[in-house]
């Protein structure tokens, strides 16, 4: 009998895939960003750090509310037509005060994911259908209350929002980092993170266990749609106009990839927040990176493919032990 | 069985190293054509690293497999295949939507021209086959629609149909009911007629006494016993398998002691009128503190929905459940939990465990309310919680921070007990708490229901093995068809007592409309 070889991941190789599904994502992080420093002119600019930020915020608080939502099994495709919705909420009522703008804009994304959440918990409506509807829905909703059109904002608070910088860091990416220590703490620390995970690891042994099932499920989706929308908020700050039909388009897909790049599995039943945190800034640099080094728009869009792809392989692998 | 061939398969010292444990230590055995041959031995004893080292899954750290007198080794299972080993595992790999006869023949359809596939040949084959094995259905039905049994065997059927001479049997019946388990065992024997060598691997004593011809016992990774079965008893065989002096083996099946209990007198967990259509119909039973009430009955006689109902995981469409006398209403598991009733499931992989969590989160994930506040867990409480169950029903963990799915069947229940523990409840339900499980760790959780009973717990206890009803209750509720048929109470509880019951109804059912 002759040995073949062959993908060893039943046996041997076992070591090598767990480090990088682990920490893959950090190690990647980590050789761009010194491939940059050394490539890059002006990579380590403040100027250029602090746009890389900016750009990416959205993206990582976005994709902190997605990873809940992955946790538990489920996906929400709706986020940037959440988004938009937000966008528009902001501009129906930036005239009465910018809180106001705000807080109406959460409330929209609180009653989105309230409605997603209800769907998948309630009706068990698988959540990628569940999630369509206010994906196809929801921007056109955005563009009704806008009448089709862009509106430019003019408020000195709002703006702020979008400009300022604490410590030199710009607002919205100290907003995200918060979130992103709380999201963290709140998977490692709480039973409502662990109930997440149950959910997502087994749902029949989370029910078994008497866990708060269906609540933990709607909260998960409420969290996501407040988070998009307070994503929404921000780009529309940062761009001191509310555009229905560009806020967060295509964000669900850069959201899902820095989960899943992140080392989340598809499958749920584990969040790594800290991942997804770095997964958006693997992506945003992957794509800043080719851009800056001369390769076209749908290139650089070719490697991000061939990047999901690649984590999406070495998640599979756990699967398989 | 002639004993002076060349045995048809042989392992020569056989090890095999994980990280900090050696699973298989220089384990040298023989499998001969046409013998049926038992591989025993408790959780982490080695077996199915055996098998896996067997079947190509894994590679040995050192030593020889000899197939046919020639040395071979496998890269993976595939090779193993194509080499004459074939395992069906418990759980069945087959396809659900393809017919009975697509399944035979999956991977090698007789086509015709163009490659189309020839399926009246394919069936014509089939049913050929099948009634080779004493097996008659209809091939054209798609296997999902056959019954578990019958899939079974066909599973076994493809197997030896690609010329296997080697067939590994990864504990067959564990989903059988006693009659299909008589139909596999005459498909067994044809293939023990038909010179193939059998490794056949079970935790039920019964059917390596009916079926095997020769017992090998594995102990912590290493044989300590191979030989005729008709050479040893069973009282020797479960003493090897334990490692323990004879002596020590009680003379009843089971490790229960059901004298040292001290039930009360006012029912814990009382429900009336249980009924949901076409599952149970009208079921009532008391349980007070420290009683244990088996529930008795074949595969479908509504044992298993009774104990889901009163958790909650059945709708009802009517009949109560009252804990301590006060009504529970809600009729969701969640509910349960804060009235203090546990469900241990029957299936501890679909149901109970969370792959992705670690042996410390599986532990706890229904004690939220005792280790969490404000919702924040606290780790001190949940370190101090676990430590106290892990000792007390003794769980084999090298790190509580391991996944659950890398402990044995055996530890993973005592895990799901512990969980159930851990929200201090008042009231358990058993489904099958034993199975699947080695006769060591049987025995010890026959002990710890003891123990529960004793620290006053109501206890419902459903086992498919009449033994462990039979002997751990102080009653015995006997259900057929989802109704309750009979109440035994003490002495009258004996296992021919319930089997008469059994059958008593049988008649009476097949006579009413």
């Amino acid at each position: 009998m002759t040995t073949l070889s062959r993908p060893a991941q039943l046996v041997s190789s076992k070591g090598a895939g767990t480090l990088i599904r682990e920490k893959g994502v950090y190690l990647a992080l980590g050789a761009l960003v010194l491939f940059n420093l050394i490539a890059t002119p002006n990579f380590a600019s403040l100027r250029n750090v602090q746009l890389q930020l900016v750009q990416v915020s959205p993206v990582v608080i976005v994709a902190l509310g997605m990873a809940l939502v992955i946790g538990t099994e489920g996906i929400d495709l709706s986020v940037g037509a959440t988004m938009a919705l937000a966008a528009s909420m902001v501009s129906l009522f930036i005239d009465r005060s910018p809180w106001m703008a705000i807080g109406m804009a959460l409330v929209a994304g609180v009653v989105a994911g309230l409605l997603n959440g209800s769907l998948v918990a309630f009706l068990g409506i698988q959540p990628i259908v569940a999630t369509l509807g206010l994906f196809v829905a929801g921007r056109g909703v955005a563009l009704a209350f806008t009448k089709g059109r862009l509106v430019e904002i003019f408020d000195p608070t709002l703006e702020a929002l979008g400009r300022d910088r604490l410590l030199g860091i710009p607002i919205s990416a100290v907003i995200a980092m918060v979130l992103g220590i709380a999201i963290a703490i709140v998977v490692r620390r709480t039973s409502f993170g662990r109930n997440i995970i149950a959910i997502g690891g087994n749902p029949r042994a989370a029910v078994g266990a008497g866990l708060p099932v269906r609540p933990v499920i709607v909260s998960v989706y409420i969290i996501c749609g407040a988070l998009a929308a307070l994503a929404g908020v921000l780009v529309t700050s940062r761009s001191a106009a509310a555009d229905p039909s560009f806020v967060g388009l295509l964000i669900e897909l850069s959201a899902i990839t820095a989960v899943v790049v992140g080392g989340t599995p598809l499958t749920g039943g584990r969040v790594r927040v800290l991942g997804t945190v770095a997964g958006a800034l693997l992506m945003q640099l992957v794509f800043s990176t080719l851009i800056r080094h001369d390769l076209s728009d749908s290139d650089a869009r070719m490697v991000q493919a061939a990047i999901i792809v690649a984590a999406v392989y070495f998640q599979r692998d756990r699967g398989a032990q | 069985m002639s004993r002076n061939t060349e045995p048809t398969l042989q392992a020569v010292g056989l090890t095999k190293r994980f990280p900090g444990v050696t699973a298989l230590d220089s384990v040298s055995i023989d499998f001969h054509a046409g013998e049926v041959h038992a591989v025993v031995g408790e959780n982490g004893a080695g077996k199915s690293t055996l098998i896996k080292l067997v079947n190509g899954v894994y590679r040995s750290d050192e030593g020889t497999l000899i197939l046919d007198g020639s040395a071979v080794e496998f890269a993976g299972p595939r090779e193993a295949w194509e080499a004459g080993i074939s395992t069906t595992f418990q759980e069945i790999n087959l396809q659900p939507f393809l017919s009975v006869a697509q399944n035979l023949h999956l991977g090698r359809e007789p086509t015709r021209r163009f490659g189309l596939v020839d399926v009246q040949r394919m069936n014509t084959d089939a049913t050929e086959l099948l009634t080779r094995y004493g097996i008659s259905i209809d091939v054209r039905k798609p296997l999902g629609s056959v019954g578990v049994a019958i899939q079974q065997m066909i599973a076994i059927v493809r197997a030896v149909s690609t010329d296997a001479k080697v067939v590994i049997l990864d504990e067959p019946t564990s989903s059988l009911e006693p009659n299909e388990v008589e139909q596999l065992f005459r498909v067994i024997r044809i293939l023990r007629d038909d010179n193939v060598a059998l490794l056949y691997v079970s935790h039920t004593l019964d059917e390596i006494f009916e079926i095997c011809d020769r017992v090998s016992v594995l102990r912590d990774g290493r044989l300590v016993h191979t030989g005729p079965v008709a050479e040893i008893t069973r009282i020797q065989l479960v003493a090897t398998m334990l490692g323990r002096d004879t002596t020590e083996v009680r003379t009843g099946k089971t490790a229960f002691n059901i004298e040292g209990r001290n039930p009360g007198t006012e029912p814990v967990l009382s429900v009336s009128g249980l009924t949901r259509s076409r599952l149970i119909h009208g079921v009532s039973l008391d349980v007070a503190a420290g009683e244990v009430v088996g529930l008795a009955g074949l595969l479908g006689s509504g044992r298993t929905e009774t104990v889901e109902s009163i958790f909650g995981l059945i709708g009802l469409d009517s009949g109560t459940v009252t804990m301590n006398g006060s009504s529970v209403k809600g009729g969701s598991p969640t509910t349960a939990v804060k009235r203090g009733i546990g469900l241990l499931p029957e299936d501890r992989n679909a149901d109970g465990i969370v792959p992705t969590m670690s042996v410390r989160d599986n532990i706890t994930l229904a004690a939220n309310r005792s280790v969490a506040k404000w919702g924040f867990v606290s780790r001190a409480k949940v370190n101090k919680l676990v430590d106290k169950y892990v000792e007390r029903l003794q769980i084999k963990v090298a790190d509580l921070n391991q996944s659950v799915a890398e402990l044995s069947g055996g530890n993973q229940q005592k895990v799901l007990l512990a969980r159930l523990l851990c929200f201090d409840p008042e009231a358990v339900l058993l489904d099958e708490p034993t199975r699947g499980i080695d006769v060591g760790a049987k025995a010890e959780i026959q002990g710890l229901i003891d123990e529960l009973a004793l620290d006053g717990l109501a206890v419902i206890l459903i086992s498919s093995e009449l033994e462990d009803v039979v002997e751990g209750s102080n009653r015995v509720l006997v259900l057929k068809d989802g109704t309750v048929v009979g109440v035994l109470v003490g002495d009258q509880i004996s296992e021919e007592s319930v089997m008469d019951i059994i059958a008593e109804v049988n008649v009476e059912s097949a006579v009413a409309p």
